[in-house]
């Protein structure tokens, strides 16, 4: 057991207990706040698999700007102490949580048999393939068609939110 | 055991991904079914930037940053439909929102 592997299992032991709590929690604030924790762990994983340029856009877009999206809009409905909203479970709902565990199951013992997941080296050049440079270049050279048709789908995004969350229409 | 293997990563992806499923089934708070669908995204980010890694292909981080945009362009179409129902109804029940259902 090396030092990185116990730095593993404790950043997955986080990411899990979060992700937990996030689903649990009935004050959706706490929820979010939850969700950060999730997404900073996972940016530690990002770090640990040598894709500098992923974890760092993960904190600046999902953690910073996505989860500031989702407390403003729950404070702009003012969420935080939703009584009216029961939540029991019912036997629907066991039944949903066990089969999505018999799902859990089946990927985990098909990742078992899975053996050319054994390998426990990076790749020698996924150093240099998280960089920002590297990520940049395959951006504007191969994938740069993608790239700009992103663009199209933030613009319609943004009049889109425009159109829906405009008070009245006329 | 060595060092942390390939496995290790796509294992939690898994048990990540299957959280959020289980917050979607059971959660009755559509801002908080929304989170959890963020929570999937991000559990197939991982399993992405994993095989990315291990197998020196860079395809699945340029993937992982398109999922990133579809994310945000989705989260914030999403939460203006959830501004846009509330509006309408009062609520975040999705039970109670099932003015689209057959």
């Amino acid at each position: 057991m090396n030092v990185e592997i116990i730095f593993f299992f404790l950043i997955a032991a986080l990411a899990i207990l979060s992700a937990i709590l996030m689903i649990t929690r009935r004050n959706p604030i706490m929820s979010v706040l939850y969700l950060i924790v999730n997404f900073f762990s996972l940016a530690v994983m990002y770090l640990l698999l040598h894709a500098q340029f992923i974890a760092i856009i993960q904190i600046l877009v999902y953690a910073g700007a996505i989860m500031v999206l989702f407390l403003f809009v729950i404070m702009l409905l003012n969420l935080g102490d939703e009584a009216r909203l029961t939540e029991r479970p019912t036997l629907k709902k066991m039944i949903a949580v066990g089969l999505t565990t018999v799902v859990l199951l089946q990927l985990l013992v098909g990742l078992r048999l899975l053996t050319a997941s054994d390998s426990t080296s990076l790749s020698a050049h996924a150093t240099a393939m998280g960089t920002v440079e590297s990520i940049g270049k395959a951006l504007f050279t191969d994938y740069v068609l993608p790239f700009e048709i992103t663009s199209v789908i933030l613009l319609a995004a943004m009049v889109g939110v425009i159109v829906l969350a405009k008070k009245k229409f006329q | 055991m060595t060092g942390i293997a390939l496995h290790h990563y796509l294992a939690l992806s898994a048990i990540l991904f299957t959280i959020g499923v289980v917050g979607v089934l059971t959660r009755r708070n559509a801002i908080i079914v929304f989170m959890c669908v963020e929570l999937m995204l991000n559990s197939v980010n991982l399993s992405l930037v994993a095989f990315s890694a291990y197998l020196g292909n860079p395809t699945g981080q340029i993937l992982v940053f398109f999922v990133m945009t579809v994310a945000a362009a989705e989260a914030a179409v999403g939460l203006a439909i959830i501004i846009a129902l509330f509006r309408n109804k009062q609520t975040v029940n999705i039970d109670e929102i099932n003015i689209m259902k057959w």
